[in-house]
């Protein structure tokens, strides 16, 4: 074997050590963090892409671990869907670590950046580790390394409120663990197997149990849990308000998505369509409650008078659309669905660094503090205008392209209704990103007289977001070429090729 | 009537030892007020889901899984449940001590760790 066949494992073993590494080095000097975390990172990146390529040429890339082919060891497993979500991942995770040098400076403070940067890295093995695995205890095991970091990292805001936000946090994770813990038992109980793809082949023949369904319900709650999927949201809204900027934007891009994915993972490639359609129907159930999510999220968030909650109750609203994909569960939906994990981790991260500028410089996030704040900060203002825009949906912003494929499958699918409410939702995100853009444009507050001061933040944090900004346009312009990896995605997840 | 009675909760008392023990914990952590019984709560539950796995590995008479030799027969008992669960203990200890550590901090800086008090305490604030 060449060393490009390992690529899977070195995705999650470099980063481990990359972690020890920075534990050791930071000992020696803080200032090794950062260099060592931003290689360790974009080296993971360049992987993804290499593996991505691959996965496009020659189809699904398998690794056995320890060369112990399944179902005796555990294999890494990278199709389309799931090597589409690592990159997209990797790319975000880029993103927010060059951000947070400045940013975990001032919030954090300079003595906690080893511990920091330790969690990051952690936190970003245990999600790669959650999109390549091909097993479903070891998804349990990712789960729970990102989930203890993420906790560590949510706290590390070292102020009152975000202790508190943690905890609830951590209260609410380990439900769902321990529910994905006690579905995973009940597959295993079933059909005595543990590799998604064995577990999908026998599972056919115990449909029927009502073991099989609990195991199902168990899975499906807990992921949900950990995905924010209304109702069962609870957490997110603290836990991504109080968290510093820089953890707010890992963990609402990345690490929210990593858990939808694993729902796609399990409804699709474990239980198949047949199963969700004929056996256990539960789109239709889905699709409301996605429905509901939609508008609920941006409702609550239109109400909000601080910057990162109306952003962190937008994230349910746009959860909401993403699980309306798996509610339609056809080829378009679908299509539309994995180009919104894209969309909305490139917008959202790009919205939460202006929020994060905004802290860094103004020091509060509180809207009624921000009038004209435009005419201090304005190319902040301007990507937060262009990553809204794409929020909202306008064309030719990726956000308009997922919206469009979803309203495509919802009618193809005959659900004329939904079709309508997922309009009314992309209506009432026009509610809570214009409240911003009025306050910032048109209002009066931060003039301060002087007309020549500029708040604008360090290069090092404006390029990231003007980068996700500018890529919002970018992907929405160009999204044939993405098209090609979504679309055999989308008909994996199905049962095709 | 008597045979379905015992097939349904005797025959299986294992599992309904599992659920009743899951159900306490769950409502401990719904129902308790207090940061630390939420999190005992919480590991009652964890250990619930041990045993779950645990008796679902157990056969009748089976003896460990250790390999015998050649021409010695016996019946083993399913290691596989065994070792899986020996992670998810690691992964509940790690999970009490970030929850304990928590609640170390929420006790310095609001000195509560009720949570009826704890809103108050961040009404007042």
């Amino acid at each position: 074997m060449t060393l490009i066949d390992h690529l899977p494992v070195f995705l999650i073993a470099i980063p481990i050590l990359a972690s020890l590494l920075i534990l050791v080095a930071g000992w020696w000097d803080r200032r090794f963090c950062y260099p060592i975390s931003l290689v360790t990172i974009l080296s993971q990146f360049g992987a993804a892409v290499i593996i991505l390529a691959q996965v496009m040429r020659e189809g699904t890339v398998r690794y056995y671990l320890g060369g112990w082919a399944p179902p005796l060891g555990i294999e890494l497993a990278i199709d389309s869907f799931n090597g589409f979500i690592l990159a997209t991942i990797l790319l975000l995770s880029v993103a927010t670590v060059i951000y947070a040098r400045k940013s975990v400076e001032h919030e954090i403070g300079p003595e906690k950046t080893i511990a920091f940067y330790v969690l990051f890295q952690l936190l970003v093995t245990g999600l790669v580790g959650m999109t390549i695995t091909g097993d479903i205890f070891n998804l349990y095991v990712f789960l729970e390394i990102s989930s203890i970091a993420a906790y560590a990292l949510i706290a590390s805001a070292r102020k009152p409120r975000s202790y508190l936000a943690s905890f609830n946090y951590l209260i609410l994770g380990s439900i769902a663990g321990g529910f994905i813990l006690i579905g995973t038992g009940n597959l295993y109980a079933a059909t005595g197997a543990l590799n998604m793809l064995d577990i999908a082949r026998l599972l056919p023949a115990s449909f029927e149990l009502a073991t099989v369904h609990a195991g199902f319900l168990f899975l499906v709650i807990g992921y949900s849990i950990k995905a924010a999927f209304f109702p069962l949201h609870i957490w997110l809204p603290d836990a991504y308000a109080e968290s510093p900027s820089a953890v707010t934007i890992l963990i609402s891009t990345v690490m929210s998505k990593v858990s939808v994915y694993a729902l796609f993972r399990i409804i699709f490639t474990i239980f198949t369509t047949a199963y969700i359609v004929d056996v256990f129907p539960v789109t239709g159930f889905i699709l409301f409650i996605a429905t509901v999510a939609m508008i609920a999220g941006a409702v609550i968030a239109i109400a909000q008078s601080d910057l990162k909650r109306m952003l962190a109750y937008s994230s349910i609203s746009q959860i909401g659309y993403i699980m309306f994909a798996l509610g339609v569960a056809n080829q378009i939906a679908l299509e539309g669905g994995i180009l919104h994990i894209l969309g909305h981790a490139v917008m959202k991260g790009c919205l939460f660094m202006v929020a994060g500028l905004i802290i860094y410089r103004v020091g509060t996030s509180r809207l009624s503090d921000l009038g004209g704040i435009a005419k201090v900060m304005p190319i902040s203002c301007a990507a937060f205008a262009l990553a809204g825009a794409s929020m909202i949906g306008i064309p030719p912003t990726i956000g308009f392209m997922s919206k469009y494929y979803l309203v495509l499958g919802a009618l193809e699918a005959g659900h004329w209704v939904y079709a309508a409410i997922l309009l009314l939702g992309s209506l009432l995100a026009v509610g809570y990103i214009w409240r911003f853009i009025e306050i910032a444009y048109f209002r009066d507050g931060h003039d301060g007289g002087s007309g020549a001061r500029t708040l604008e933040a360090p290069a090092s944090m404006l390029a990231p977001m003007v980068a996700l900004a500018l890529l919002c346009l970018l992907l929405g312009i160009f999204v044939e070429g993405l098209m090609e990896i979504v679309g055999p995605a989308a008909s994996l997840l199905l049962g095709g090729a | 009537m008597i045979g379905s009675f015992y097939e349904l909760f005797f025959a299986r008392y294992n599992y309904w030892m599992a659920i009743i023990l899951m159900l306490i914990g769950l409502y401990a952590l719904i129902a308790k007020q207090n940061l630390v019984k939420k999190l005992i709560g919480l590991n009652i539950f964890q250990t619930a889901i041990f045993l779950f796995y645990i008796s679902l590995g157990e056969v009748r008479g089976g003896t460990a899984p250790i390999y015998l030799p050649e021409g010695v027969d016996a019946l083993y008992v399913n290691p596989l449940p065994h070792v899986l669960i020996l992670t998810a203990i690691v992964v509940g200890v790690s999970v009490t001590a970030v929850g304990l550590s928590l609640i170390v901090r929420i006790h310095e800086e609001y000195g509560v760790i009720d949570e009826a008090e704890l809103l108050q305490e961040l009404r007042r604030r």
